[in-house]
């Protein structure tokens, strides 16, 4: 692998005399964006209708990609109306499966999840970005599971269980999932997870909010009385993963409960005044309004950031802070010593700042 | 390089009769066809750019590959007519373009006026500087805009004469065979250095960015593809060397048209002070000319046949330009200012002419009944921001 990684290097340095101005990458992916390593693509195979309002797109990608784990997420880059978007979602297949699986559900007014979910064809190009995210199984894998989700929060949990039912079915056979969505139709994979409890002994508690209501710490713990003993990791809405944290660190061992806040930020707005941002490498300035993100601002102005997950969780974004603050949105936590790095997609102005993107 | 010193002008401007408020009115017809468009943008004209970066890589590539055969005379000639093609739309309808930021809305890596690099000698970061800030905010104001004769030659009447101009007639010609060459010269302002307005450290740092890209553009067409036809090296050489010119010339004549030919103005320094949006237009009207022509033309000249439309929004895509054209046509003969166009021979000749007249001393027009525009307006507007 070395000598050939050498040996690939040299030749792709050699092509790029011939190809200057122009990348041999720039070529190959004219002829077929799969090709390209600098901007991997991946088209849509197939779709799978999950519910109403939830679609799973199958993924054929490149040769280059790099294979997910189970749990991970991936950013999803959509052309819509010339202009190119980015959102982040869990790989819901397992990675030895020949395609890959993301789980899209439409939000109420997301432009963007709405077209992903019922606007996008079989044939379509999208762009993915590397997967990234800690929200993974250790290996070896604990001998007592528990799954604690919430709405979409059932996808990263998806590829988990798929990839346990596959390979290591003894861990399958004690775990428990406990799974809320408002009705049993809503439930997204609700066959699979269903059938999946008959055939593995998993064990599934559906939960059903329109008739019982968001689930408490103290339902929780009723319904899996042996909580303490397994290792936990849930996925939601921000409000239920709030009150799993609180449960935890109260009654258990904080450290054996693995969140993934799958949410945008809900943003702080009065720590963040908003101000004059300047991107100091593309020399774009901008004035940004209270609350809004460094990268949606920019992005707004024209300005090319790096991003991935668009919610604080990944670090593709961050720039070093110049001069000025930045807030966090999340935490309303003040940035204003010059070198710090700064997220900018969970980040807003404090005043006048420049960051060094 | 001498720095060129400029006499008032003789001639009143074609705008002298428009008042304060009629400007101002105009820059808000303007304004509001840029916001019509740039709402409009979308996926057709994705579509539009991708479609044409992808014909110009299929031309290169065959172009090239034809080329390895060049000892063959039908080969040549097909591999020397596609290749000129090829780097003629890299430099027009696509890098000059990209470069402007006229495609940066769509958020696309591959294509951004940050990440672009041309088949060109001149590095698209000196590039930006000059053209972009420079020449598209001071355009056509003499001792401010370094696009006017590029340095070396005298293209406006108020520039005073000296006998070196008598040879700009030869000058033109070999600045048109040469052009990539003396842009990337030009890019590097040595005038500037002798000025001093420019330090000798940052003309090294520009030199070390030229000669990174340069020899690699050189060896391109120069010594690898020409290895490639083996016995055919020196045919494919030639061949290479032909395209280049190619670009050279066609791209020389397209531009000097744009600013150059009779019916353009120069204005003077002082314009500029609290200088509104709506005299800003103005003054990229009167100081560019258009080019008529067809579809194929209009794409080979990088749109720049719409030169003022151009330069009215110099980051809207170009293929948006044919468009507007008419609807600024309209607004020119509604405020009674000129809107120069005509077919390239014409224009060019008209270019000729005048490089051939200001070779010698003189060449304005007889100082009779001066109008100058009311100089020193008020600043009553939002000062000029220059997008791309």
């Amino acid at each position: 692998m070395g000598v050939l990684g050498t040996f690939g290097q040299r030749a792709r340095a050699a092509a790029g005399w011939f190809t200057h101005p122009l990348l041999p990458d720039d070529l190959l992916s004219t002829l077929n964006p799969l090709w390209s390593t600098r901007e991997p693509h991946a088209r849509v195979v197939g779709l799978r209708r999950e519910t109403a309002d939830t679609t799973t797109l199958m993924l054929r990608t490149g040769r280059s990609w790099p294979v997910h784990r189970p749990g991970q997420f991936v950013g999803v880059g959509v052309r819509i109306d010339g202009v190119w978007h980015w959102r982040t979602y869990s790989a819901t297949s397992r990675p030895e499966e020949p395609l890959l699986a993301i789980t899209v559900t439409a939000l109420p007014r997301g432009a963007v999840s709405g077209v992903l979910a019922h606007g996008t064809p079989v044939g379509a190009l999208l762009r993915i970005g590397p997967p990234a995210g800690e929200f993974v199984l250790p290996q070896p894998v604990p001998e007592k599971l528990l799954f604690v989700t919430a709405g979409s929060g059932i996808t990263p949990v998806m590829a988990m269980l798929r990839d346990l039912a596959a390979n290591r079915p003894e861990a399958l056979a004690g775990a428990v999932l406990v799974h809320c969505d408002r009705t049993p139709t809503d439930v997204v994979f609700g066959p699979q997870l269903r059938a999946l409890a008959d055939s593995s002994g998993l064990r599934l508690v559906e939960r059903h909010t329109a008739v019982s209501g968001r689930l408490t710490p103290e339902e929780l713990t009723d319904a899996v009385p042996d909580w303490p003993a397994r290792e936990a990791w849930a996925c939601g809405p921000a409000g239920l993963l709030d009150d799993l944290a609180a449960h935890w660190a109260r009654h258990g061992a904080p450290e054996s409960l693995h969140v993934e806040r799958f949410t945008p930020p809900a943003t702080v707005a009065d720590g963040a005044p908003g101000g004059r941002v300047t991107f100091t490498t593309s020399g774009i300035t901008t004035d940004t309004a209270p609350g809004t993100p460094l990268l949606a601002a920019g992005e707004a102005a024209g300005a090319l950031l790096p991003n991935g997950c668009r919610m604080g969780i990944c670090h593709t974004c961050v720039g070093r802070l110049r001069t000025g603050a930045v807030r966090d949105l999340r935490t309303g936590d003040l940035h204003d010593i010059p070198g710090e790095p700064v997220r900018t997609c969970v980040s807003g102005a404090a005043g006048d700042v420049e960051i060094e993107l | 390089m001498a720095i060129p010193t400029f006499t008032p002008s003789t001639k009143p401007s074609a705008a002298a009769h428009l008042s304060d408020e009629q400007i101002e009115e105009l820059g808000a017809e303007l304004d509001a066809i840029r916001a019509e468009i740039v709402d409009s943008l979308g996926e057709a004209d994705a579509r539009y750019i991708h479609r044409v970066i992808a014909v110009q890589r299929g031309l290169e590539v065959a172009g090239r590959g034809v080329l390895i055969f060049s000892l063959f005379p039908p080969a040549w000639i097909a591999g020397t007519a596609a290749l000129s093609a090829a780097k003629i739309l890299d430099n027009m309808e696509i890098g000059h373009n990209v470069l402007h930021g006229q495609w940066d809305w769509m958020r696309d890596p591959r294509i951004h006026s940050t990440t672009w690099e041309w088949d060109h000698a001149t590095p698209a970061k000196s590039w930006k500087k000059s053209h972009n800030y420079e020449h598209h905010t001071f355009t056509n104001v003499r001792g401010k805009d370094r696009d006017l004769g590029y340095s070396v030659m005298r293209i406006t009447p108020e520039q005073e004469w000296k006998p070196a101009d008598l040879i700009q007639p030869l000058t033109n010609i070999g600045l048109s065979l040469i052009f990539e060459w003396g842009i990337a010269l030009y890019d590097l302002e040595v005038d500037r250095v002798k000025e001093g307005s420019k330090s000798k450290e940052q003309l090294k740092e520009d030199l070390k960015g030229l000669w990174r890209k340069a020899r690699r553009h050189l060896a391109k067409d120069y010594v690898l593809f020409p290895a490639l036809s083996g016995p055919g090296f020196l045919h494919t050489a030639a061949a290479n060397l032909t395209a280049n010119v190619v670009r050279n010339v066609w791209s020389h004549a397209v531009i000097f048209c744009g600013h150059f030919p009779d019916g353009t103005e120069t204005f003077e320094e002082e314009r500029l002070e609290g200088e509104t949006k709506g005299q800003w237009y103005v003054r990229q009207m009167l100081g560019s000319a258009n080019l008529s022509g067809g579809r194929l033309f209009h794409i080979m000249t990088g749109n720049l046949s719409h030169q003022i439309e151009h330069h009215l929004f110099p980051d809207i895509p170009s293929n948006r330009y044919a468009e507007i054209a008419p609807r600024v046509r309209e607004i020119c003969e509604r405020y009674g200012l000129p809107y120069t166009t005509g077919p390239l021979p014409k224009q060019y000749a008209k270019v000729v002419r005048k490089i051939v007249r200001l070779a010698f001393p003189g060449g304005g027009e007889k100082p009779a009944d001066v109008r100058q525009l009311p100089a020193r307006r008020q600043a009553n507007g939002t000062p000029i921001r220059l997008a791309g």
